[in-house]
């Protein structure tokens, strides 16, 4: 009688896992057409995604699965051919991608701009600037605490592009006056809120960062802060399963006339976070 | 003495014999010739030398004081100890499956008495039919009084009880030799009557009886043969009168008489 | 230098768990949607990776207590060692394995729940054999003589003793539950915290942690733990009344 008991435990509990296993493993085999997007956590933090995609999925019945990671890591993950498109802001390491030949047909979509924000008090005093060169040179000499992401995202080669032009060296203030974090846009800012410390953000994360603290925006609207994002498709030659047509669809939607109006039409308390700057190129005839 | 035990063997299962013939063929596994038996552990050599036989239908009870080897030697019998030399010569290879044993502490599977006695019969008596291994396991709960406690929880039930389980649990395995390791030395005295019915009900129908106890009642209410062991020598061999009345040696003597303690 | 007095740091850190507190029971009471998929996820994928690895790793725990070789005490130490195995490790170890770089690649089961069930499988399996082979082998120390008395064989005897120790046996397959159900280094790796698909309450909380809304990271984190207690609850409440009716 146990035996009876013990066998239809057995098979039951086996049954049961190969059933839960199915369902777990059904999104992988699900007939749903979907991609996979490897794009970074500032676009992800900024909610651009939950707001566009609904609308992707409507026209084109397309389920898009972002991976958020940094930029760094969003194409390494391309690379290996793991996303079907890669979306990130990063125009120095993104072309070179191109030429490596992991992606191809490149298109620029849209901008945001960085902004530098630090605590009330100011140290630096740089607040209501509007030249990121100039604040970023006062910072090194006033030697006021500044929080970097350190992790190789677009981000922060931007900001280290920006000290280059300064001609300030950040590195000899590491572990003084200028920490690296090595984590995303959102930690960064967290510590820099807990030590009152400067931090260069894009808006987007700024916009939706909730955990302030006593931090405001000190310098912004310096043309030399916009960041350019592109999108390209994982290159099918080299990566033979990546899902050329839906990648290539969503690629098309996000730059045509109505991608481009939904991504305007993203706002913020009332702010347009991102600006849509799609040229598409002449055919060659 | 546990620790001795634990540490010495690690006999997982018997060796497994072939059986072409089902159990209960003609060959009797007896008489039972154990011959210059020798067990050591380490250093300490726990059995000396022993030699005797065990014929069909005996009730042979294995006296001793503490620590003279009795346990010792009922596992060397029954195979859960590995001499270190001498022969435990039964007359039949398939002895292995037509032996039982029954423990000081009763051990019970969480399941019902039932089902304790049906695991049993599902090892040894694999031909038989699901039907008749209850029909069976019932049967055996039956000859020993417990069979109202059939779909009880073996462990919620008292010792004595338990210990007559284990015995049903053996009798259903129609063994032709019954080992018994001090079966009653944690029970009380009605619980200690019933289980010595049973017994005596067993050798009746032809199981030959080994066990040891340090209860000289019990010795005298029991046995036919006694084997009196004293630190591992086997001292005396006597039918149980004949040793009762005229022990011949000194340790004897004073056991019988309650003096010797080990 | 900005240092907050005790009793600032005490009204912030009060707030912010009341304003917590507040948002779990928002979101519980609402039934919001978003939090519903999330549960419903972490508790698939953790009850489907203990599941199968309580099927593989309880015979092999028995196996492991029963068997008689010379390495058998090295191989011990390894598996209780593998106990703390880091899940930030298995993750990574695992999403080599299933990205389409690597080995098993052509699945094609990166970034989807499937990927996360298996790198769960692979860190509680070491948790659940080395505490059933523990539980075996007491069990096996007081069991023995009467199994090898009734000529049960090795399998006979494992079953035996799976069967007996059930209950105990029940409080390693919650630990393995509870550290799948918790983990976050794994399932963040394999899974990349997809919204709607691979996103379950660690790194839902990982995440908005990292965006700097606390007091939802915090109500997540308070629903986790809900969570856990009541499973936790469920399984000892079936411990002790099938202990009591089977002894």
């Amino acid at each position: 009688m146990v035996n009876f008991f013990k066998r239809s435990f057995v098979n039951g509990i086996t049954a049961v896992s190969i059933a839960t296993a199915a369902i777990t493993a059904a999104p992988a085999f699900a007939q749903d057409k979907f991609i996979v997007v490897a794009s970074t956590t500032s676009t992800e933090d900024s909610g651009l995604f939950k707001y566009l995609l609904p609308l992707f999925k409507a026209k084109t019945g397309i389920d898009v699965r972002v991976v958020a990671q940094g930029t760094g890591q969003a194409l390494a993950t391309a690379r290996k051919g793991d996303a079907d498109v890669v979306f990130v802001h990063d125009k120095v390491a993104e072309l070179k991608f191109v030429e490596e030949g992991f992606g191809v047909d490149r298109r620029e979509v849209m901008y945001n701009d960085f902004v530098i924000v630090g605590p009330k008090a100011d140290p630096a005093k740089i607040s209501g600037g509007k030249d990121v060169i100039e604040s970023l040179k006062k910072i090194a000499a006033s030697q006021a605490p500044f929080a970097s992401r350190g992790d190789k995202s677009g981000t922060h080669a931007a900001e280290l592009r920006y000290w280059k032009q300064a001609e300030v060296d950040p590195q000899m203030g590491k572990g003084t006056w200028y920490r690296e974090t090595g984590s995303g846009m959102g930690p960064t800012l967290n510590t820099a809120s807990a030590m009152g410390a400067y931090a260069f953000t894009d808006r987007g994360t700024w916009l939706s960062f909730k955990n302030r603290g006593d931090l405001g925006i000190a310098v912004e609207g310096d043309s030399k802060l916009f960041n350019q994002y592109g999108i390209m498709l994982v290159n099918p030659a080299k990566h033979v399963h990546v899902k050329q047509e839906l990648g290539q669809s969503f690629i098309d939607w996000v730059t045509s006339t109505e991608g481009q109006a939904a991504i305007a039409g993203y706002k913020i308390e009332g702010q347009q976070l991102f600006f849509p700057n799609y040229v598409a190129l002449k055919k060659a005839a | 003495m546990a620790e001795l035990l634990e540490n010495s063997s690690s006999i997982i299962q018997r060796t497994p014999v072939k059986l072409d013939v089902p159990p209960h063929a003609v060959e009797s596994i007896l008489p039972l010739n154990v011959k210059s038996l020798r067990y050591s552990v380490g250093a300490a050599e726990l059995i000396h030398d022993l030699s005797f036989t065990v014929q069909r239908g005996s009730r042979n009870v294995v006296l001793g004081a503490n620590g003279a080897g009795k346990s010792v030697l009922l596992r060397l019998m029954h195979g859960l100890l590995q001499p270190s030399s001498g022969l435990i010569d039964w007359a039949s290879h398939d002895a292995q499956f037509k032996q039982a044993m029954v423990f000081q502490r009763p051990i019970m599977l969480r399941r019902t008495a039932r089902e304790n006695i049906e695991f049993a019969l599902q090892i040894s008596r694999r031909e038989l039919h699901i039907s008749d291994v209850t029909a069976a396991a019932e049967a055996a709960l039956e000859s020993v009084g417990l069979a109202h406690l059939a779909d009880r929880p073996a462990r919620l039930c008292s010792g004595g009880e338990q210990q007559r389980i284990a015995l049903a649990r053996a009798w259903a395995l129609s063994p032709e030799v019954l080992f018994l390791d001090e079966p009653t030395a944690s029970l009380d005295p009605t619980a200690t009557k019933a289980i010595e019915e049973v017994i005596h009900a067993m050798n009746k129908t032809g199981t030959t009886i080994i066990m040891t106890t340090h209860d000289i009642g019990q010795a005298k209410r029991l046995a036919s043969r006694v084997l009196f062991l004293h630190r591992g020598n086997l001292l005396e061999d006597a039918a149980a009168t004949q040793f009762f009345e005229t022990p011949q040696s000194p340790e004897a003597t004073a056991f019988i008489k309650g003096e010797l303690l080990w | 230098m900005r240092t907050k007095t005790p009793r600032q740091t005490y009204t912030l850190v009060m707030s912010e768990f009341t304003q917590g507190f507040s948002t779990a029971f928002a979101l519980i009471s609402t039934a919001n949607s978003e939090l519903l998929t999330i549960i419903w996820l972490s508790l698939k994928v953790s009850s489907s990776a203990v599941l199968i690895a309580s099927l593989l790793a309880l015979p092999f725990g028995a196996w492991l207590a029963l068997s008689v070789f010379p390495t058998r005490q090295i191989f011990i130490a390894i598996l209780n060692g593998m106990m703390g195995l880091p899940p930030v490790v298995v993750g990574l170890l695992v999403y080599l394995l299933l990205s389409r770089a690597g080995p098993m690649g052509a699945l094609g089961l990166l970034f989807t729940p499937t990927a996360m069930v298996v790198a769960q499988t692979l860190l509680i399996f070491p948790i659940i054999a080395a505490l059933a082979r523990q539980v075996i082998e007491d069990a096996w120390s007081e069991y023995r003589e009467q199994l090898v008395s009734l000529n049960a064989n090795r399998r006979q005897s494992m079953a035996a003793l799976l069967w007996d120790m059930r209950f105990t046996l029940l409080t390693a397959v919650m630990a393995g539950f509870g550290r799948a159900i918790a983990e976050v280094g794994a399932v963040m790796i394999v899974g990349g915290n997809i919204d709607g698909i691979t996103r379950v309450m660690t790194t839902a909380i990982s995440l908005e942690t990292s965006k700097g809304d606390l007091p939802l990271a915090l109500a997540l984190g308070m629903v986790l733990i809900a969570m856990v207690v009541i499973v936790n609850a469920i399984a000892q409440i079936v411990k002790t009344t099938a202990m009591k009716r089977h002894g």
